[in-house]
């Protein structure tokens, strides 16, 4: 179960990670659907991009722009959070939007919490696979924490004070 | 001031009711504390040695006197009867309990204020100048863009998790008082030929274990620009900035890694995609907020004021608080008049419940009803008429709050230190009082002259050890608390950093080793020569050889009643409140 344009959903998604022993050429994908690391798919990329339906993610130290002209390819591309106090996924994501135009799902995965949802789903993240010893139901509610933002992000266009009529002086 | 409209005042709501499902959840264990730790910190909520520690916000050091009698209010009933105003123009309560804290912010809230991003790896609170709108040598008044900042900077979704904390200052004035070389990112206001506002951008300042001068990143960003540029600043340090080494983590040390110009090339490259799109400020919002901050009803007065005069020869005492605390305005008959928080025996900074109440009244009579926090640890009533200054100076001299010494040997920098923070290595308030009760008199102060002292307890360096003219750094050997001693620091325009003397001294020592730093100050001065000015002139080993030329003291009984307490240890008794444990 993840949670997917605000709603709890079943997800058929399988996370590839390289263990200690993987390369990013060695590793066997397994058939179905997988979300792969940014490096086997630069280097299984003839063969993989043959299949109908792939997902890859970025670690948090990868870059957006290393997807190059491929983000049409997936149907889901993923950020990884390593720790959640590593913010650097949320450039990625900001990038991914704003940069590089890309309009499918977006997936949060690694140590994805609660109380961090609410600007991920601001930078345009969509898709939001909850650490797994925690209530998905109740990090949920994180989306939902503010009804008001000031900056421009993938969500806002616009700053607030282009977005409404703000409060004058005295 | 700024006052909020419906929209601030619903995030700030929001933010409450959020931070306290946090608590709830913490306490019943739902959050760990490694989980809920950053976020209470993001409130500005620590926990310290005996207690939490709540970091209040005060934008770029403004406070009406409503919002002041709350800070009263919540130091009396949740705290001990006083806070402490820091180096960065907030206020901290150092016995909070977790549970209350929810509540202290829906009381902040009510008065337009807030903890939000005062501790955490984000945009922390934006400093400025205590004389912001009333200075004489201000270019741009620094406010309204420091307020369009605070919002910017207010939950910013892309930087609240930062390799580590991030801090801007803001001056619009030809002197610094905002210390904004020794910030993250220090904005200076300017006009370009034509007349436009812009902003001089440096990056990289900071203190700390790896002590940096800001360097010039622009020398004149257009002020609609400013967001964005900014935003592409934190972007790239987001980006790249280390994450491996909390020492090393400090946008500092990218942009000394990578050097300014490769740091240059990559926010310019990344501000071409945001440059001029929807983040430009509009005339309309600078308007709108530049609107909050316009003069107030100033009267038509005479440039000086007959009985500030005749008082003035009368008495020593009003002529010695005229030199020290009261300083131009550029309003003719006004001054702007800072409170002394430095008096000798008083932890520098701290504030009794009772002196926050009277302050507020006292900027309702005399100052509009506004009061601002100063990096330096006072507090400013900015609008005062001249024609009110004795009675001003007799109501702060009963509240303890007119010791003429700004600018002078007391008016010491001191973070809280050993005796409250967890980080400390030495304590640093009862050295700060040992300092002060021996150099105590104000005619020797006065001959001394203008001089900083700045004292940390540990070398995250929140006291500005660093650039003080005399910086005293906490240091631990072998568990056991002494203290480095340097020279040659400064602040503001010609910021430096100061240069350790040699090897460090016992608390006890201290106090000696400062008076023989004097003493060859006043055998070398030329005339007028501050001391900052003699140590740059002769340099470091003159200071340095009469220091050591003979073993200095180390007698506790010099000390007296300060070194008993420090020797039996702190006299708090209230354990850390710790929920799960």
């Amino acid at each position: 179960m993840i949670i997917k344009n605000k709603t709890i959903a079943d997800d058929d998604w399988i996370v590839l990670r390289l263990g200690e022993n993987d390369t990013p050429e060695g590793i066997a994908v397994p058939p179905g659907k997988v979300i792969v690391p940014l490096k086997v798919w630069q280097a299984q990329r003839d063969v993989l991009q043959a299949r109908a339906e792939l997902g890859v993610w970025l670690a948090s130290d990868e870059r957006a722009e290393d997807l190059n002209n491929d983000i049409e390819k997936f149907s889901v591309i993923a950020v990884d959070f390593p720790k959640f106090a590593d913010g650097r996924g949320y450039s990625i994501a900001h990038h991914l939007r704003t940069r590089l135009g890309y309009t499918g799902e977006l997936r949060a995965i690694g140590d994805v919490l609660r109380d961090q949802m609410f600007y991920m789903q601001r930078v345009g993240f969509d898709a939001f696979a909850a650490r797994s010893d925690k209530d998905i139901p109740e990090a949920l509610k994180g989306l939902s924490d503010f009804s008001i933002t000031y900056q421009a992000s993938s969500d806002e266009k616009l700053p607030l004070f282009r977005r409404i009529q703000r409060g004058g002086g005295l | 001031m700024y006052r909020y409209d419906q929209f601030d005042h619903q995030i700030i709501a929001e933010r409450v009711a959020q931070f306290s499902d946090q608590v709830r959840r913490r306490l019943s264990g739902e959050l760990t504390e490694d989980e809920f730790r950053i976020l209470r910190l993001q409130n500005g909520l620590y926990m310290q040695i005996h207690a939490y520690m709540l970091r209040v916000a005060v934008p770029y050091g403004l406070l009406s006197a409503a919002q002041m009698r709350m800070l009263a209010s919540i130091a009396r009933k949740y705290d001990r009867g006083y806070g402490h105003f820091s180096t960065r123009q907030n206020i901290q309560f150092n016995w909070i309990k977790l549970q209350d804290a929810p509540d202290i912010l829906a009381d902040l809230a009510s008065v337009e204020m807030h903890a939000n991003q005062t501790s955490g790896n984000c945009i922390r609170n934006i400093t400025s100048d205590e004389f912001a709108g009333v200075a004489r040598d201000e270019i741009v008044d620094p406010r309204p863009y420091a307020e369009i900042l605070r919002q910017w900077s207010t939950f910013h979704p892309e930087f609240a998790f930062l390799p580590r904390k991030f801090k801007i200052a803001i001056t619009g004035a030809s002197e610094d008082r905002a210390a904004i070389a020794v910030h993250d990112i220090g904005l200076a206001a300017v006009k370009n030929a034509q007349g436009e506002v812009g902003f001089c951008v440096l990056v990289g300042g900071g203190l700390g274990r790896t002590p940096i001068i800001g360097t010039e990143i622009c020398d004149f960003v257009p002020w609609q620009h400013v967001i964005t540029y900014l935003e592409s600043i934190v972007r790239v340090y987001n980006e790249y900035g280390r994450r491996d080494n909390i020492y090393k983590a400090r946008v500092k040390i990218l942009v000394k890694a990578i050097g300014i110009e490769e740091f240059k090339r990559r926010v310019e490259a990344d501000w071409q995609f945001t440059k001029d799109g929807p983040c430009t400020i509009t005339v309309e919002e600078l308007n709108r907020v530049a609107a909050f901050f316009t003069a107030p009803d100033y009267e038509q007065l005479p440039e000086n004021d007959a009985a500030v005069a005749a008082q003035l020869r009368e008495s020593r005492a009003f002529s010695n608080w005229m030199q020290r605390n009261v300083k131009p305005h550029k309003v003719p008959g006004y001054a702007a008049v800072v409170l002394s928080l430095k008096k000798t025996g008083i932890a520098p900074g701290d504030a009794t419940a009772e002196q926050m109440d009277a302050a507020a009244e006292l900027a309702e009579r005399f100052s509009f009803g506004e009061l601002r926090v100063t990096h330096m640890q006072n507090l400013v009533l900015a609008d005062v008429k001249q024609s009110d200054l004795i009675a001003l100076w007799q109501a702060a001299r009963e509240l303890g709050m007119a010791t003429p010494n700004i600018g002078l040997l007391t008016d010491i920098i001191c973070c809280p230190g050993g005796d409250f923070c967890s980080l400390a290595n030495a304590r640093s308030i009862p050295l700060a009082k040992a300092i002060a009760e021996r150099f105590d008199n104000l005619d020797f102060q006065h001959d001394i002259g203008e001089i900083e002292l700045n004292m940390s307890g540990c070398m995250n360096a929140c006291g500005h050890h660093h650039v003080g003219n005399i910086g005293i750094l906490g240091v631990d050997k072998d568990g056991e608390e002494w203290y480095q001693v340097s020279i040659g620091g400064a602040q503001g325009n010609a910021s430096s950093l100061g240069k350790v003397i040699g090897p460090s001294f016992t608390f006890a020592q201290t106090p000696e080793v400062i008076a023989r730093l004097l003493q060859v100050y006043v055998r070398e001065r030329f005339a007028d020569e501050r001391f900052i000015d003699t140590v740059r002139r002769i340099g470091h080993n003159p200071f340095k050889e009469y220091v050591y030329a003979a073993p200095v003291n180390d007698d506790k009984a010099l000390i007296g009643a300060e070194y008993a307490l420090l020797a039996a240890g702190a006299p708090y008794d209230t354990p850390l409140y710790s929920p799960g444990l």
